[in-house]
This record gives C-alpha cells, sequence and structure tokens, in this order.
C-alpha cells in the first residue's frame, strides 16, 4: 500500500522503528482486534489501538456511560452520561484516528451470540468485570483458536496473560473453574484505583501489537501481576494443563457455558 | 534507471559505475521525515538494488546514511551535488529487522 502524506506523519515514529518500519505499519492498519467492555480496561486499550491505526476495532458492551464510570473509564466523558459505551468509545477511538473502523456490538456476550461476534477478527481482548463473562470468552476464544489477551484489575493490583490457543495456557488452565459467588469480593469491598486500569489495559494494548507485528515475546504462558502501592510487576510461568476441561487433551467442555452472572468485581 | 560517474563525485567514491533503481526526491523535507520517507522507499526495492535519495537538508546528508547503517543498509556513496543538495546511493542488503 502506499501512505497518504498524512498517515507519513502520523506513523512516522512507528515507521522509524527498525521493528515497525512501513510493513509493520501495514500490518496494523489491516489488523481487527475486539475489545469485550469498554470500561476500565477497555478504554485504554481502545484508545492506544486507535492511535497506533488498529483499522478494525470491534467494541462489545451494552451499558450506558455513568458518573460513577468517568472515574477510570477514559474513553468517556460527562456530557456522554447515559449513552451507550460502545457508540461513546467509537466516537472518541474514531476522533482521534480517521484511520480506524469502530465496529459496535451492543449487546451483552452470551454462549449464543459470542461465535458469530468474534469470528471476524483476529485477536480479542478481554476487559470484562465479571467471571461468566471472562470464561465465556476464554471458552469461545479456545474454540476458535483465537489470540485472547486476558486481565483483570482488582484494588491496586492487575494482572494480565496471553493465551494462544494450541501453543500456550488457556485462562481455565490456570483458573478450573469460575470461584462461587460468596468468593468474589462484594460491590462494596470493590474499589478500584483508576489508574491501575489504565496500567493494565495499556499493557493489553503493548501485547496486542506485539502480537500484530510478530515482535518480542508475548505472555504466553506467563500471568504478569502488578502492584501499584509496591510498584512491583512480577511474571509467573503458567504450565498447560493437560487435564483443562477445554483445552486439554480430552476436553470436557464442548459447548459454550453460560454461568450465572452474580455481583461482579469491579463495579 | 541512471548511471553516476563515480569520479564526478565529491564524496565516498565506489570504484564502479552505480547502477541506481530507484530515486528519491525529497528535497525540501526535513529529519526525522527524510529517514522515514528514505525508509518507505528502501522497504519497496528488492535486495540489492540502489535508492538514490536526494535531499537539501544538511543534518539529513549525515543522518540518513547512519540510520541507513544502523538498519543494516550498505551506503554505497554520498555526493554532495550543490550548496545545499546531496544524493545518496544506499544498496538494500537486509529486509525488515523481525
Amino acid at each position: 500500500m502506499e501512505f497518504t502524506e498524512d498517515q507519513i506523519m502520523r506513523y512516522s515514529r512507528h515507521i522509524l522503528l527498525p521493528e515497525v518500519g512501513g510493513e509493520g505499519q501495514e500490518k496494523i492498519l489491516q489488523a481487527k482486534v475486539v475489545l469485550v467492555g469498554a470500561g476500565g480496561l477497555g478504554s485504554p486499550v481502545g484508545y492506544y489501538l486507535a492511535a497506533a491505526g488498529v483499522g478494525t476495532i470491534g467494541v462489545i458492551d451494552n451499558d450506558r456511560v455513568e458518573m460513577s464510570n468517568l472515574q477510570r473509564q477514559i474513553a468517556h466523558n460527562t456530557g456522554r452520561i447515559g449513552v451507550l459505551k460502545a457508540d461513546s468509545a467509537k466516537e472518541t477511538f474514531e476522533t482521534l484516528n480517521h484511520d480506524v473502523k469502530v465496529v459496535t456490538h451492543k449487546e451483552r456476550l452470551t454462549s449464543g451470540n459470542i461465535m458469530d461476534i468474534i469470528r471476524d477478527y483476529d485477536i480479542v481482548v478481554d476487559g470484562s468485570d465479571n467471571f461468566p463473562t471472562r470464561y465465556l470468552v476464554n471458552d469461545a476464544c479456545v474454540m476458535l483458536k483465537k489470540t485472547l489477551v486476558s486481565a483483570a484489575v482488582f484494588r491496586f493490583e492487575g494482572q494480565v496473560m496471553t493465551i494462544v490457543p494450541g501453543e500456550g495456557p488457556c485462562y481455565r488452565c490456570l483458573f478450573e473453574i469460575p470461584p462461587p459467588p460468596g468468593m468474589v469480593p462484594s460491590c462494596q469491598e470493590a474499589g478500584i484505583l483508576g489508574v491501575v486500569t489504565g496500567v493494565i489495559g495499556t499493557i493489553q494494548a503493548t501485547e496486542v501489537i506485539k502480537m500484530i507485528l510478530g515482535i518480542g515475546t508475548p505472555l504466553k504462558g506467563k500471568l504478569l501481576l502488578w502492584n501499584a502501592l509496591d510498584m512491583s510487576f512480577r511474571t509467573v510461568k503458567v504450565p498447560r494443563n493437560r487435564e483443562c476441561p477445554v483445552c486439554g487433551e480430552n476436553p470436557t467442555i464442548t459447548e459454550l457455558i453460560d454461568y450465572e452472572q452474580f455481583c461482579s468485581m469491579s463495579h | 534507471m541512471k548511471n553516476v560517474d563515480p569520479k564526478s563525485a565529491m564524496g565516498v567514491s565506489v570504484g564502479d559505475v552505480i547502477k541506481v533503481d530507484r530515486t528519491l526526491d525529497i528535497k525540501g523535507q526535513v529529519c526525522p521525515y527524510t529517514f522515514v520517507r528514505s525508509k518507505l522507499a528502501i522497504e519497496k526495492i528488492n535486495i540489492g538494488e540502489v535508492l538514490e535519495i536526494v535531499v537539501d537538508h544538511e543534518p539529513a546528508s549525515i543522518n540518513v546514511p547512519k540510520s541507513m547503517e544502523n538498519e543494516g543498509q550498505k551506503v554505497l556513496k554520498i555526493e554532495k551535488t550543490g550548496e545545499k543538495e546531496w544524493h545518496i546511493f544506499v544498496r538494500k542488503d537486509k529486509e525488515k529487522k523481525k
């Protein structure tokens, strides 16, 4: 492809990098990435992917912007309270970069719709705030062999893992089943320092761009843990579980499961 | 195709006549766009082919060859052809770093 004058300037700092160049930027422009959730994590992920020029960004979210979101969900703003988050995020990302097309999916993910929604994307980014969705996304990505950049945040901490089905462990290799509802902190207990979602979401965006470019080493088989108070990063090796119910040798989960929703963590 | 007589060169000389496969005239451009555009041009040619880059921004006459060498390309010659005009001849030796 030939870059336009605007594109040469917009992406010049990428093109200058030996590992990216014009060829790498072209890959970014052709990439299709879908975000599960346009909240605390989805906002920075989408923002940086839009800035980088990811050509197609899907946004799956059926919630509306609330005042209490704005302490961390930087894709939205005060004037958009009451607007669907998917529409608000589309406006933000497309305004930043007209090379980006944002496709909105204004529905809650279920076993019935997830396959059709994520099928056409290259990479899935999980920024969901609840266990039923997290497991549903993991299982669907394993079944469709889609790369998944999974993350979660809680209070002052966050974790990220990149799942490449067939090559490394999946989320169930790490945590086989969702915790029982009683084990999960209630809404009142689950605060989150806003900036934590920014750090973790930006790490997810970094993983996505590395995967698109085929450079560096992804967090495949490695769980990155970050603590804001200690300002400590730790990487824990995660082996594949041969008995994993979804990606193991004899999977017992062959159909998607809709776990019951319960009070979720980061509301 | 354009041949350059090395005897008239004021810069680094290589014994042979350089066969140019593509010329990029970026007079009027400044850093870093001089290198950005040079890099986009060299990506489009094949290994072993030669790109001639024409610049009128003095720092670019030093920085573009330096950056090309850093990325593994071979700078054959830098020729000053006027008060503010340089021709840089680069042979593509390497594809993108993986």
